[in-house]
This record gives C-alpha cells, structure tokens and sequence, in this order.
C-alpha cells in the first residue's frame, strides 16, 4: 500500500509540473499581456509606464528565458509575486483557498449523503413515483447553467422573499462572538451551495440508483432475502456498502469539475475564494497568479483522488485484497 | 466662472490675480461653525452617525490614487486621501486642503494656502512639503504624464505655502488638484526610498490625508472605512463608517440596492438595470455627477488602412449609423448623444460641429461618387468591427444590418477579454472599434492623447490608435494647452472640435449612461463632476 501511495505521489509530482509548463505556454499564447490589463483598469496609460510596467516584470525578455526562471522558482517552493495585487502568490492563494475549500467540501459532502439517500429510496422502488421524481430532478439540476440556477435562486430567496444575503462571504456591518460569525457564514452559504450541490446531485443520485438496483439483483441478496432479513437490513447492511464503490469513485473523479464549477458560482454570489481570483487574473493576465492557482488546484484534485482511492479500500474489501 | 480671474491691485509683488472664492471660504467657515454643509441648498440638516454600505465593482490593485489611476482605487482612495481643491456642479474649484490659491498673471506658477492644523491619520502635520512631495510622485508615476508635466518645480517657503512653478501656462493644474488625481501623500511614509508603486503602504496600514482612516481592505470582499475624528473640516465626515462592499456581478449589485443591504452605488452602466432601479421604491438614480470623467462610446476607424484611410467612406458609414437608434432603442434610453471628442457636460464642449445625421440615401450617393462599385454579392468590400468588452456588444452588431444597407459587408470580431481587445487595437490590428474613452476632466489630461500625431504609439492602449495626424489640429491642441483665458481656450477647442468633426477619424456616438444610485435615506448624495470618486465627507443618513 505505501508503495501504490509513493508511486501516485511521484506521478502527482510529475503531473504538476506539466500542469505549469502547459499553462505557461497558454497563458503567453493569449493575446495581450498584464501592462494592457493595468493600463485597461486605469483608463489608459502613457508609452512609459507601459514600458516600465513591462520591464518591471520582465515581460521583455524571451519566451524560453521567462518560463525556466518560473520554473527554477518553483522548484525552490517560490510562486512569485502577483502583477495584479503586488502581493506573494501564496499568500494571495492561501487566503482564497479556504473559501472555496468550505463551498467545495459542503457541496460534495452534501451531494454525496443526499444523492446516496435519494438513490436508494429510487432503488427500492424503481418504477415508484418518488423514482421518477429523482430522475426529473437530477435532469433539471445537471442541465441547468449554474449560473442560471445561481440568479434564479438568488431572485427567488434574496429579492422575492428576502431569507438570503445577496453576495459574499459575511455580513462585515455586524459585530459579534466567534459562534455569530460562524451563523453568518453558514447564512451566506446556503445559496452558492444549493447551486453547486445541484449539479453533482443528480450525477451521484442516478449512479446510486442504478448501482442499488444492480446489487439488488444479486445472488447473495437473494440469499439473505431467503434467509428472512428485513428490507432495510438488506438495503443498509450488504447492499448499501457494496453499490458505493462507483459512486466514490465517480465522486473522486468529480473534484475537479467541483472545484471549475465553483467559478461559476462564486462570481455569481461574490463568494471570495480561488474561482473568482482565477478569472480575474486570467482576464489580467497576471501570470504568477494563474499559475499558483492552477498549482494549486491540481494539487486539491490529486489528494482529492488520493483520499477517494483511501476510501474505497476501506468500503470495498476486494480492492485492499486484490492485486 | 469668468470670476475666477478676476483682477484686483494688491501691494508687494504686483498685480496678483485672486480667486473670488475668497468669500467663499469665508462663508464655509461661518457654515462650518453652525455644523451646516455646504453648498448651502441642503433641506435638512445633516445627522450624525451610521454606517453607509456603499458597492464598489472592482477589486482595486491598492488604495493610493497617486500612482494608480482608475475608478476602482478612487472610490475608496478620495475617502482615505484629501487633495489642495475639490469642485461642485459648475466646475468651479473650491478650496479642501488648501484654503487659498493664486495662479500668477504670467500663469507661470501657482500658489498654494493650506489650511492650518490639518493632520495625517496617524497625526503628522500635513505640510507643503507633503504637497511637493505628492506632485512629484503624481508626476515620475501616474500614467496620465500630461497632468503634471510642465511642472518644474514645487518651492516651499513655509510650512503652509507651496508654490508650483511651471515651464509653461498649464490652466489643467487646477482641475488636476483634485483628490482622484493628486491625493496629499505622507512623505514621511511614502518617501523611504522604496518604489511607491509596489509600496506596501498602498494597501495596508494606510496613512492618508483625506475624512476617512482604512479599517480593512480585503481583496473580493470590501473596503471598511471609519471616520477620520481629527479630519480638518470642522464636525465632518458625517458618517461613522464607509463598508464599499466589493460586488463584480451587476445583477447581484441591483439586488442588493433594491433590498437594502446596500445605499449606494456609482458607475451604473447596464441601461436595463438602469431602469428598473429608477422604478424601485425608495431608490434615486442620477445621471449627474460625471462631467469630469466625461465617458464616451465611439466608433473609431484605422485611418492607415484601406479603404477606412479614405475620409469618405468615414464620412458615409457616420451618416449610416443612427445616433437616435443608438441611444433609443440600445441604450433604452439611459444615454444622451455625443458628437465630439468632448463630453457635453464639459465646458468646453461645442455643438457647432457638422452631425453626420443618419441618411442612408446621403451615404450611398458618397459612395457610389467615390467610386466603391457595389459587387454581385450587393457589397461594395468588408469592414471588421471590434469590440472590447459585452456592455457594447449590442452597438458592434448593430453596424452589420445597418451597414449592410449601404454595401458595406461587416465582420463581427467579438475578444474573450480586455487584454486581447487592448492588443489588437493598439498594435493597429482593425478596420473599426467600438471603443469608450474618458475625457478626465481637463481636456489637455484626457482629450488630447486621442488625437495628438505625437502620440501614435504602437502598443499603447489609448493613445492615438486610430493614427490621425493633422497638422492644424497638433497646433491647436498646443496653444489650448497653454492658453489661460477661458473664452480664447473655448474657441480654440471649438476650432478643434470642428476639424475633428469634419475628418471623421472617429464617429461619437453616445455618452456612457453613468448614474449613481441612492437610497433615499441617503443625504447629499455625492454629485458635482466627480461622482463618487470625490470625498464623502458631505454625506449623511437621514
């Protein structure tokens, strides 16, 4: 086992690395470079600046010197400087990464527990009416633009029937205890992950069903029916464990159409986390900050798949005693 | 605001020219003793107290206007910074850090009277070597190099006085005094031998001059301010907090404006979201306040180019586009007509300029003249029409149809984002852009880069992109440059705008519909020519 873990991390190390050079090469393949941007956000700038902006981050020095001086910083645990902000890409990417860490956590969390409980309920039953609700809901929710459910949520319980704050994170105007602020968030984080949470569930609701309804068939099911077990002791004692197995998987698989649908939702809620600050630097061009994200974010995918291989060697005996 | 020159003997040095704004001060500072805001047209009288959330569109890059231009880091900056003068409605200065100001008759300096006893944030006394201090810093880093240029020199005979000597007449200094353009920095903070764009000081711990101190500035999420208690205008700020609440969606801006949880926001630009705040209840939206940023929608032509290098076939794409559709039917009403390089809220604006009314049949016969066949396909040749970002998307499709009815086949370029749009213009990559532009104010800041031959500069956005070069109109810039009489400088920019009209290198088109939206609990709703990027310190909760 720690051999398979030592093999991934090496892989992961490696997938890393490719993440940035490619990412390098896209971002210098886009048209326009962070002196356009600054100058775009000041209302224009003279030929000096721009030069001076441009000489100050090295934009005027070859391609290929440019990526292996990124490169060599890397390697020594330096992200650089943000163009945009001044600031250490760490600093900049730690401070957001919470943010969208408690949005993706709570969101997949929730898919998986509600599309579990809702997949099984449509299994037991599979041309019951509840299963053909399911099925309605997971289409609505996968094929509805976030951003569209995002507004349309945000209409319906912020502006109709005002139970939700518009945007961001806290209520900054409030003074309050530790447990108050926690209440706060907890209050701005219901819509952004409503929204986020709808997508996946329909995914994980629909897969459970379908894999409830296979391992219902089974010939040890049949068995313990034989045998006079109750429905529900079948369903939460064998069944249950033995249909996870593809739904954690896809779940793994999943992080990071998580962690790109949380763009999404956090420019439509204002949510301050990674997502937005990926898009505004990739508008600005602001290369460090690109980069440290994306780092960053392969590095949550990786240990996300990491921690989902853990978990299904602890549902699934035949994997931990495979080959 | 002829007044403003207004000659009167004194002893000394000569005939001096002061400003009438004299009694002005005199009247404030009877004002300021009975707790009154000025201008004196309030109905009630202004509380105390409360804590406005206002919403901001944009992260800025850091807080200090003086080495970053943009509404973004003004809105927060003209709280945190004061500057010598500020304006209201009728462009005329009114003194804020500086109580008094002479321009000399030969325009070759001006003198600075600051107010006595104002105070830094954490307390220094703001002095004129502060003063010197922030013009030269505005001058070696601020993008707008026209501002400040002509400055030679800034002498500080004493602690209250700063003279400003310049190499020539400079009648822009004034209006460049004003907080989002030279904001009073600490030289004992920002003059430490570190590069005051990247200091740390812009956005941390900052130490301004202005009516409000920085609580907390988070990236994404908001501004928090807090009133300055020693600010040197007497029982002002009115407010006890400023929380500018970072929100980028503008449908999450409109909704949090008609629920309450924010009283304010400036620079809404979305006509729809435009009119249905105007129909909210308990909501104000105003379209005054931004004569000095002056913000203009048009349609530039690449004049090197073929066939748009040919002043006809500007002449009859100008008569095809329909101002009225535009500003009707696109902009829903919210917009009003532009037809020169100069906003028309701006003194210097002139109308007597040839209109290029939309006449269809007008531009078919100036094509055909000129000879541009129409073709089998009914198209005389192809156009590309740029555009930089979605809020005018509607207008660059609107030439395809529209221009089609005059044979010209028009190629829609649509860019992901700023920087790929800002790359194509300035290195001359287009046929037509749509485009907005900012006048700033003082034409000499933000006119005349646009049509100056000595500014087509290859990638710089901005700059005289559409490569216009005519002689008349470099000289006439020139002299309104440096001309300090305000009805010779009107007839030299109406001069200019003329000419302008007449070679067509760009099409106006409309204004950018900027309005302030406003709670009605909200007093003196911040207005003038500066909108919200000017102090808050006259506002108040009802």
């Amino acid at each position: 086992m720690l051999f398979a873990i030592s093999k991934r991390a090496l892989w992961a190390v490696l997938l890393l690395l490719a993440v940035l050079v490619l990412n390098f090469v896209l971002v210098h393949l886009a048209p326009g470079d962070v002196a356009d941007t600054i100058a775009g956000s000041m209302g224009g700038a003279s030929a000096e600046t721009m030069d001076r902006i441009r000489a100050d981050y090295g934009l005027d020095r070859p391609f290929a010197v440019q990526l292996f001086d990124y490169l060599g910083r890397v390697l020594h645990f330096d992200l650089g400087y943000s163009y945009f902000f001044n600031r250490p890409v760490t600093e900049l990417v730690l401070e957001r990464l919470p943010a969208t860490l408690l949005l993706v956590i709570t969101a997949q969390a929730l898919a998986l527990v509600i599309g579990t409980l809702l997949g099984v309920i449509s299994a037991r039953r599979p041309n019951g009416w509840w299963s053909h609700v399911v099925t309605l809901l997971a289409l609505f929710g996968y094929s509805a633009p976030v951003f569209w459910t995002g507004i349309m949520l945000l209409i319906a319980f912020s502006l109709m029937v005002p139970l939700f704050p518009v945007a961001g994170m806290q209520d900054v105007t409030i003074a309050g205890n530790a447990f108050e602020h926690a209440l706060d968030i907890a209050h701005h984080m219901v819509l952004p992950v409503i929204t986020l949470t709808s997508i996946f569930l329909a995914l994980y609701s629909r897969l459970c069903r379908a894999s409830m309804m296979e391992t219902l068939g089974a010939d040890y099911i049949r068995t313990a029916r034989a045998k006079g077990l109750s429905e529900s002791e079948i369903i939460l004692k064998h069944a249950l464990k033995n249909s996870l197995g593809p739904v954690v998987t896809l779940a793994g698989l999943q992080f990071s159409a998580v962690v790109s649908g949380a763009v999404l939702v956090e420019a439509v809620f204002s949510w301050p986390g990674l997502g937005s600050l990926a898009l505004q630097s990739i508008v600005a061009r602001d290369t460090p900050t690109i980069l440290g994200i994306l780092f960053f974010s392969a590095l949550v995918v990786v240990i996300g798949n990491l921690v989902t291989d853990l978990v299904l060697r602890l549902i699934d005996p035949r994997i931990r005693h495979g080959a | 605001m002829n007044d403003r020159l207004k000659v009167r003997p004194s002893g000394g040095q000569g005939v001096a020219i002061r400003a009438v704004t004299d009694t002005v001060i005199g009247t404030l500072a009877v004002l300021a003793l009975l707790g009154i805001a000025a201008p004196v047209t309030a109905q009630d009288e202004p509380k105390r107290g409360g804590t406005l959330v206002q919403t901001i569109q944009a992260t800025p890059r850091h807080l200090n206007p003086a080495v970053q231009s943009g509404i973004a880091t003004g809105e927060p900056g003209t709280q945190l910074f004061a500057a010598p003068l500020r304006y209201d409605d009728d462009w005329t200065p009114q003194p804020y850090l500086a109580e008094s100001w002479e321009v000399a008759e030969d325009g070759l300096s001006v003198t600075l009277t600051l107010v006595e006893g104002a105070t830094f944030h954490d307390g220094e006394p703001i002095t004129s070597a502060d003063v010197a201090f922030s013009i030269e810093t505005v001058k070696a880093n601020h993008p707008f190099k026209t501002m400040f240029a002509p400055v030679r020199n800034v002498d500080t005979p004493d602690d209250r006085t700063a003279v400003i000597e310049l190499e020539k007449p400079h009648p822009a200094l004034l209006l460049a005094m004003s907080s989002q353009l030279l904001p009073i920095i600490p030289e004992h903070i920002y003059g430490d031998g570190q590069d005051v764009t990247t200091h740390p000081r812009n956005s941390a711990d900052v130490v301004g001059s202005g009516p409000f101190k920085l609580v907390e500035f988070t990236a994404d999420q908001h501004v928090i301010l807090e009133r300055n208690d020693d600010f040197f205008i007497e029982g002002r700020p009115y407010l006890d907090r400023i929380v500018m609440r970072i929100i980028k969606d503008a449908a999450a801006r409109t909704i949090a404006l008609s629920n309450g949880e924010a009283q304010l926001s400036g620079f809404e630009e979305s006509p729809q979201n435009i009119n249905r705040l105007k129909k909210a209840e308990g909501i104000v939206a105003t379209p005054d306040g931004y004569g000095a940023i002056g913000p203009i929608t048009w349609l530039a032509f690449n004049t090197r180019r073929e066939p748009t290098s040919d002043p006809v076939v500007r002449r009859a794409i100008a008569h095809a586009v329909d101002r009225d559709f535009v500003n009707k039917a696109i902009m829903l009403g919210t917009s009003t007509p532009a037809t020169t390089g100069i906003h028309p809220d701006s003194p210097f604006y002139s109308d007597d300029v040839v209109l290029y009314e939309a006449d269809l049949d007008k531009a078919n016969a100036l094509l055909d003249e000129a000879g541009y066949e129409i073709g089998e396909d009914g198209m005389r040749f192809g156009l590309t029409i740029d555009y930089g970002w979605p809020g005018i998307k509607a207008s660059a499709e609107y030439l395809k149809p529209q221009l089609k009815k005059i044979g010209i086949e028009v190629t829609v370029r649509a860019s992901p984002d700023f920087p790929t749009w800002a790359q194509r213009i300035s290195t001359w990559d287009f046929d037509m852009t749509w485009d907005t532009v900012f006048n700033w104010g003082d034409p000499v800041i933000g006119v005349h880069r646009t049509y100056q031959s000595t500014n087509i500069k290859e990638g710089v956005i901005w700059s005289n992109t559409q490569q216009y070069a005519n002689e008349r109109v470099d000289e006439l810039l020139e002299q309104a440059g440096v001309e300090t009489d305000l009805d010779k400088r009107r007839e030299l920019y109406a001069e200019f705008q003329r000419i302008v009209a007449d070679d067509v290198p760009i099409h106006f088109v409309n204004t950018v519909p900027y309005h302030t939206i406003a709670s009605e609990q909200v007093g003196n709703v911040p207005g003038g020519i500066w909108a919200t990027v000017q102090p808050l310190d006259r506002v108040y909760l009802k």
